[in-house]
């Protein structure tokens, strides 16, 4: 997904004057080649998030279309205020991209787990959070993130689910994608971590479950018709995201779910169950650990139907 | 152009400073008195500062606040937003009467600065340690695309208590934005005590010079001085400037000054007739 923001963001940089990129000294050797052809348009900020998401705030309102890069929680969370107070409110053009949602950096531990990401961000007003749950849709959001402009978040995964386009496809920020439809179950994913609620609906179609499955690659603005459908019209729902349970991707479904006026039959937040991950491991040993994998999903989703049909 | 061919009303006697200086303090004691807000002792402690900055020194247009080739200004130190909103609504931004609402229900002119609705403030502060980094932004800005404005960033001693204007202050430094300046209103005072009894900032110039930043401190009440330290700008082509203005928090109102309690009281009642007879006003 890194190396697909780079693609289009090098694309378009050929032709954009006014777009930075800013690096909180991260990007060993992916951002080499960037920074050596466009000079003016790199800025090495350092070890030092705050300013550069205050100096690329201070760009974006003398008109760039800015850029901040670091990895993981480096580029929201240390800087988080300045998002909120400058970036937000002043509805500056900054994208923040952060390498590595989830567990991308399994082994690097804690520090380097992105799982409240998108909760945080979700709450700050005119900002837009957005995780691609594949190369595709991570070069179509970058695409479209660089035209719509900021304030947005782009929260890249070093995984991906097989969710590429449909012939002649268009791909619009904050409309989610049916990637299969079916009527038993409901799986709506963000992020990388689709690829097991894929995985788990092939599982339970071998049951003679039939799954939709919808990647939601736009957390906000949230595509709440697309939501209200699936509560109407499958048996049930379960989120899907590599992130806590509280307040993201799943958070925002339900609140979508009561707001439309129809709860779905049932309801599971596949996601970390409110702490912090004590071991290391890939992502996909993570997901495993904590109830992510697609074998989980699949038990999970089983379980919830059956409670639901006693 | 001409660099200040936009710049109406500029004032070029001192007389006509000192008496902006003493307009904005009049209406810094009237907004935080009927608003019974805080923080006038550090707007009074800038009120000099302010009245040579935006009556003379400042390339603005008051007709054309978003005036393309205008001077930044920011106030990074927003709580004194009374000071600033005065300092526009005294050259023209919008009329004196608005500062009536300061602090009213329904009002855009919030205790700390803001943007929405404000013509001639360019950026919401209030959490401190922001406004450095955003001008430092803007003025990178500035010299990438080789533009003569400059960003001036208003701060006070106890924000650079704050991690990120240090971040600031080395990028900066690094890349040599020489059409930076910062300004510091160095009265000694903090929230709750004195900033040497609370974090030490001395040896403050030498902190600045040691960021590759060049250093001019002087009196912050006296507008002549003043004048010619910004008459000086840049300090050096390769460098951002900082003037550290050696200032008196509450300064104008025997009363509120050098005392740490006017960080947070306002004056009401005999204080405020007694403040406001200070400042030549004997019918407040």
């Amino acid at each position: 997904m890194r190396d697909a923001f780079l693609r289009v963001l090098t694309q378009a940089v050929e032709r954009d004057p006014r777009i930075v990129l800013v690096t909180g000294d991260l990007g060993f050797g992916v951002l080499t080649e960037y920074a050596k052809r466009f000079p003016k348009q790199y800025i090495n900020a350092g070890v030092a998030e705050q300013n550069m998401t205050m100096i690329a705030c201070g760009l974006a309102l003398e008109g760039h279309k800015v850029f901040t890069y670091s990895i993981a929680n480096f580029t929201i969370l240390r800087c988080l205020e300045q998002l909120r107070n400058d970036v937000c409110y002043h509805n500056a053009d900054v994208t923040a991209v952060s390498v590595g949602g989830g567990f991308s950096y399994g082994q690097l531990g804690m520090s380097h787990f992105a799982t409240e990401d998108l909760a945080i961000l979700r709450a700050l007003p005119e900002m837009k959070v957005v995780a691609p749950t594949g190369i595709w849709e991570a070069e179509e959001a970058s695409r479209a993130i660089i035209a719509q402009g900021g304030p947005a978040y782009l929260r890249l995964d070093k995984g991906k689910a097989d969710s590429g386009p449909r012939d002649g496809e268009s791909f619009v920020l904050g409309k989610s994608r049916m990637l299969r439809d079916g009527k038993d179950v409901c799986f709506i994913g963000t992020g990388a971590v689709l690829s097991e609620a894929m995985k788990a609906a092939d599982m339970l179609a071998a049951d003679g479950i039939s799954a939709r499955i919808i990647a939601m690659h736009t957390v906000k603005p949230l595509d709440g018709a697309a939501v209200a459908a699936a509560a109407r019209e499958c048996g049930g729902i379960v989120t899907v995201e590599e992130h806590n349970i509280l307040g993201g991707l799943g958070g925002a479904v339900a609140e979508a779910c009561l707001e439309a006026g129809g709860a779905p039959g049932f309801f599971v937040r596949i996601g970390l169950a409110d702490h912090y991950p004590t071991v290391v491991g890939d992502q996909h040993y993570l997901r495993a650990q904590y109830g992510m994998d697609a074998k989980t999903i699949a038990e999970k989703t089983r379980a919830a139907m059956t409670k639901k049909r006693p | 152009m001409m660099p200040d061919a936009g710049r109406p009303g500029r004032l070029n006697d001192p007389d006509s400073l000192r008496d902006l200086a003493r307009r904005i303090r009049i209406n810094a004691v009237r907004m935080t008195s009927s608003g019974k807000s805080s923080h006038v002792g550090s707007v009074l402690s800038m009120a000099d500062i302010m009245a040579v900055l935006y009556g003379q020194v400042l390339r603005v247009d008051p007709r054309d606040p978003k005036w393309p080739d205008r001077d930044r200004f920011i106030l990074s130190k927003g709580h004194a937003g009374a000071g600033v909103y005065a300092a526009l609504a005294e050259t023209g931004f919008f009329p004196v009467e608005r500062l009536k609402t300061h602090y009213q229900n329904g009002s855009t002119l919030s205790g700390h600065v803001s943007h929405k609705g404000v013509p001639g403030v360019e950026l919401s502060t209030g959490s401190l340690g922001h406004g450095l980094g955003v001008g430092t932004g803007m003025a990178y800005a500035g010299k990438l695309a080789g533009h003569a404005w400059r960003v001036f960033v208003q701060m006070s001693d106890g924000e650079c208590d704050e991690g990120s204007n240090w971040e600031a202050i080395q990028f900066a430094g690094h890349h040599e934005l020489s059409n930076l300046v910062a300004v510091i209103d160095y009265n000694k005072i903090q929230s709750l005590a004195r900033v040497e009894d609370t974090l030490r900032l001395e040896p403050f110039a030498d902190k600045w010079r040691a960021f590759h930043w060049a250093v001019e401190e002087v009196d912050g009440h006296d507008v002549e001085a003043l004048s010619a330290c910004f008459a000086r700008l840049p300090f050096n082509d390769g460098k951002p400037s900082v003037v550290i203005a050696h200032t008196t928090k509450g300064k104008g109102v025997s009363f509120m000054e050098n005392s740490v309690l006017w960080h947070y009281r306002t004056a009401q009642g005999e204080e405020f007739k007694a403040a406001m007879a200070e400042l030549g006003v004997s019918d407040a």
